[in-house]
Parts: C-alpha cells; structure tokens; sequence
C-alpha cells in the first residue's frame, strides 16, 4: 500500500481549475518530484496534501487515514511536515529557538510550561543545527540569515519534526548552484526514514535525488513514473519544450 | 563561499548579542525599589496612598492586556468586561451573602473571570477556521458594551448607580481598608501575578506563544493547535483581570456599569501601549504614567477644563512617534521577545 494515495482531487480557485481530478501515488521510502510548467498546479497539490487549501473534490489517504478534510495541525501530528515555497521562519526569534519551536511542538502543556525538555532537546537541535551548516549561527535572529541559510533552517524545522512524509517546495528556490548542490547532498540522508514530496524547477536537482516523477500541466496529471521513463516521454517532453 | 562570509559575520554579531546587557531586570528592580518605598515616602498624604494603590489594581489590568496582545498576539478590546464583572460577583457576595474573607472572595473573582473569558474564548478563538485580528477586537469590545448596556438597566445589581458600600476585603478578622495595608495586599498580589506571568514568558509555552504572535499559520503546520493555545491565554487573562476586579471593588468600595465597558478596556490598551507590549512591566509603568498624569494634569487649576484633551495628545504622540512605548526607548526588540534557547550558556535571557 502507498503511504500517500490521491484519487481525483480537484481544485477551483474561482473560475481558474488549478487541479482537475489528480491521482497520485507516493510509495514510502522514495524520493518523488512533482515537475510541470508554470501554473501546472504543483504548488496547490503540495498544499493540498499539507492542508493549506482544502481540495474541492476526490480524496487524500495518508499513512491510512483519510486528511482530506483534516487542518494542518492533525496532518502535523500523523506524519506530514512541508517546507513553505516562501521561506517561513520566525525573523524575529533566533535560530535556535525556530528549531526548538519544531521540535518540542509534541510536548504536552504541562511539559510545555515548566519548560521540562528544554535542556533533553539541546542536544536534538544542536544536532540539527550542524547538520545543516547553521550551529555558527544558532545565536543569530533568523530573520538575519541569507536566503539559503533560511532555506536551510525551514529544512531542518520541517525535518525537527520527525515527519513520515517532508512535502518540500522549492527548496533550492534563489539558492546559488554550490548552495544547490549542497541542499542535495543534506538530503541523501533522510531517505532512510523519511519519505519526501518535493516541487522544484531545477530539473536536474529534481533527476539527482527523486527515484520517481509525475508531471502535472494545467491542473491534471500528464504523465508519471521513474526518472528515466519520464526522460524518455515524447508527452513530456513536448510540454518542457513547448512552454517551460 | 558567500554563506561562509555571512556566517562568519553572524558569529560575530552573535557574540556582540551575547553579550549585550540586558535592561528589563534593571527596570523590574527600580520599579519594585520604588513600590516599596512610595507609601513610606508619601506619608499622610492618604489620596496619593489611594493613588498609588489604584496603580497597583489597575496594573493587573494591564498586565491581563498584556497576556493576550503583547505575548500571544490576541486584540482583545474587552478586558474590562471580565475586570468589572468579577468585581460586581464580590459585591454581590459582600451584599448577599455576607462574606468577603480574602481566601474565598478572591479565588472567586479569579474563577469567574477565567469561566467567563473561557466562554468567549470558546465562542471568538476555537472556531473550525482560525479568528481574524478584526473579528477578535470586535468580538470582545461588543461584549464589553453589551455588559455595560445590560447592568446598566438592571435593578438588582444597582442600574446606572452601580453598587457602593461593598463591604470590607477580611482576613479572619482583620479588615483591610484604605491606606497603606491595602497597598501593600495589592503589592504581593501584583508581584504574585507579575511572576506568573514572567515565568510563562520564559517557558517553552512562552516560546510557542512568541513564535505564534509571529506566525500562526506556521505553528499549526508544526502541529500545535494555535487556537487552543490562544483560547488558554485569553482565559488565564481573563483570571488576571477578574482579581483585579475584585480587589478595585473592595478598594473604591463600589463598582459600577463603567468599570465594565470599553471605556476602561481601552485604557487598559493604553496602558500597555504606552509602557511597552510584551515586556510585562512596561504596561505597569504605562499604568503608572497615566495614572500620575491624570491625577497631576486634573489637579493643574489653569486646564481644569482641558486636562483630559491634554493627557489625550499626550498619548497619541507616544502611540504615534514611540509605538513601543516609553520601554521600547530602552529595550531591544530581542530583549522584549526573549530567546529561550540555551547555547546562550553564559545567561539565557528566558524571556
């Protein structure tokens, strides 16, 4: 059984059809890239499967659970953690503190309140924190990071929670070509336990690290599966060089 | 490689953070110095006593505002409302029932303002969709009228007249009446709430409500239900501002339609405005400050007439030039929000 299954979700954003009867599969322990032109509907999916948006119609199964109409804070606690296209971390609290905020969100109130796993998750988040290159900088406000730096921390703040399925969008976006490598290479290691969404328009980021493909273009589904296969298709490659 | 550079440059004003010196607690010192000295130095002068103690009692209610806007981002425009009706439950226990001892009134007035602000709590925060800021002011600032409106009209709670002569906070038998014992019960409750509400600050909670002021929508996706959490605050607030309530009604000896409505909760908006959201003490000194002024300004024979037109202006240019308040002249931006963190080991700021 898939770990994620999408069967004919479908998105109207007034009179614009941003998806039209989408399914997907997302087997657990692969790295999957969701590829298509501009207002393809990438986006809307990954927001779909993070419930930022509700789908108006068709359905989302998750881990067994259907979350189609479920809020982004019970998606959270299943499994489901997504990086924002737009970076998304807390400017005015340091980085530090944007990846504790993550990480301690499965404390209980009480917990919470006598602060009792502060110093247990120390270790956590200076762990995080190296992993991505921003220990130096854990004292630092996030909002004084460069852009890659932010992209990192929302990573790292995705990946604090432990997720079953990282949806990520964009992560690479504004990132300079060694800094892209670099986001690549951060990544290989949490295929061992994590299985990971990502939207990107760097295609070549997208054919180093995903094992499996699908192509939206205007809202449906043009064509999906492994890397290779999708290199070869006449469909895809008709709309890559027609419209990208 | 740039990264490089800027992390390198991060450390550095890393250390530079570190090891910036902290104001709040210098200022939290001077003020309970002062507190502590102000009813000795005022000796028979009893109205400045009063005064000073009313400073006390309505810095609860600044502190409640506080709880919601300056630490959770919550526009509460009805403070007042939970403020004046723990008050009115008092005197109407006083007039009642007979009873005002100090370890059954005051846990009752604190019950009732956290049922009550629950209740709206449940009703503007914990709908399917999150509340807008909008939605919330408005939501609260209706309930405040609405409360004036109704006591206003009803008889048994003594219409527009309020209720006077509540009778006197005890303990045992010991009653506490104007002056400076009075002063000085208000100052430990004060001191009691203010390190409540210091320590949540500076706690894991305190982090997730820092982080929520900022970005809502992105501690959902962490998977906190923000809405719960807010509806929390908003109820402890509520507690705050119902003790206040009770001890302003035994102090002032009355309560009336008034100390319910928007009138009051917007002062206590101002209040905090003006010493500082967020920093927990700056909305004691705002209390303060208005207070003093008030009571200077009205006093002044030349603007008798116009003093409240002054002290208006007054209070439009701190909001307006100064919006962090006379404390933001003061603390950082970091210092107000606090990190809570610990790679910070030579002194965490908690807060």
């Amino acid at each position: 059984m898939a770990l994620l299954e999408i069967r004919g979700v479908s998105k109207t954003f007034r009179i614009l059809r941003a998806l039209d009867g989408v399914d997907v599969d997302v087997q657990a322990g692969t790295f999957h890239g969701l590829i298509g032109p501009n207002g393809s509907g990438k986006s809307t999916l990954l927001k779909a499967i993070a419930g930022a948006h509700f789908a108006d119609a068709g359905t989302i199964v998750f881990d067994g659970n259907d979350i189609t109409r479920a809020t982004p804070y019970e998606r959270a606690r299943l499994g489901l953690s997504l990086k924002f296209q737009i970076t998304a971390v807390l400017p005015e609290l340091s980085v530090y503190d944007n990846v504790l905020l993550a990480i301690q969100s499965t404390a209980s109130l009480p917990r919470l309140l006598l602060s009792s796993t502060r110093r247990a998750l120390d270790g956590e988040v200076a762990a995080l924190l190296e992993r991505f290159k921003l220990i130096d900088r854990a004292d630092d406000l996030a909002g004084e990071l460069s852009h890659g730096e932010q992209q990192w921390l929302e990573i790292a703040m995705a990946l604090a929670l432990k997720p079953k399925l990282l949806l990520l969008d964009e992560p690479t976006g504004g990132m300079s070509p060694e800094e892209r490598h670099a986001t690549g290479r951060l990544l290989e290691p949490i295929k061992t336990h994590c299985t990971l969404i990502i939207v990107e328009h760097d295609l070549h980021f997208i054919r180093d690290i995903c094992d499996r493909l699908t192509v939206l273009d205007q809202g449906k589904v043009l064509d999906q599966g492994d890397v290779e296969a999708i290199q070869r298709s006449p469909k895809v490659q008709q709309v890559f060089t027609t419209r990208v | 490689m740039l990264t490089e550079v800027a992390s390198a440059a991060g450390a550095s004003r890393a250390g530079r953070l570190r090891t910036a010196r902290r104001v709040l607690p210098y200022v939290e010192g001077a003020s309970l110095l002062v507190a502590l000295v102000v009813p000795f130095a005022l000796g028979e002068r009893t109205d400045l006593v009063t005064l000073a103690t009313n400073v006390l009692i309505l810095s609860l209610l600044a502190i409640s505002f506080d709880l919601c806007w300056g630490l959770s981002g919550i526009m509460s425009f009805g403070q007042a409302l939970f403020f004046g009706v723990a008050g009115y439950a008092i005197a109407l226990v006083g007039r009642d029932l007979e009873f005002s001892q100090l370890l059954g009134t005051l846990p009752l007035a604190m019950l009732v303002g956290f049922v009550l602000s629950g209740l709206f709590a449940a009703f503007l925060l914990l709908g399917r969709k999150p509340p807008t800021t909008i939605f919330v002011a408005l939501g609260t600032l209706t309930g405040s009228y609405a409360a004036e409106r109704l006591v206003s009209g009803w008889q048994y709670v003594g219409a527009g007249n309020g209720l006077s002569s509540v009778k006197l906070l005890q303990l045992g038998d010991y009653e506490f009446v104007e002056g400076i014992e009075f002063y000085f019960l208000a100052l430990i409750i004060l001191l009691l709430v203010y390190a409540g509400a210091r320590f949540l600050k500076g706690s894991q909670l305190g982090l997730v409500l820092a982080g929520m002021r900022q970005n809502e929508e992105r501690l959902a996706f962490f998977g906190y239900r923000v809405q719960l959490f807010k509806a929390l605050v908003f109820s402890l607030a509520g507690m705050v501002a119902g003790l206040g309530g009770a001890l302003y009604s035994y102090h002032q000896g009355f309560i009336g339609p008034g100390n319910m409505g928007p009138g009051l909760s917007t002062t206590a908006v101002i209040y905090c405005l003006f010493g500082g959201s967020g920093t927990l003490i700056g909305p004691i000194l705002g209390t303060a400050a208005v207070e003093v002024l008030s009571y200077v300004l009205s006093d002044i024979d030349a603007i008798k007439r116009i003093w409240p037109v002054i002290l208006g202006l007054i209070l439009l240019a701190v909001v307006m030039f100064q919006p962090k308040g006379i404390l933001g002249l003061l603390v950082t931006d970091r210092e107000r929000i606090g990190s809570y963190g610990r790679r910070s080991r030579g002194g965490r700021s908690g807060g």
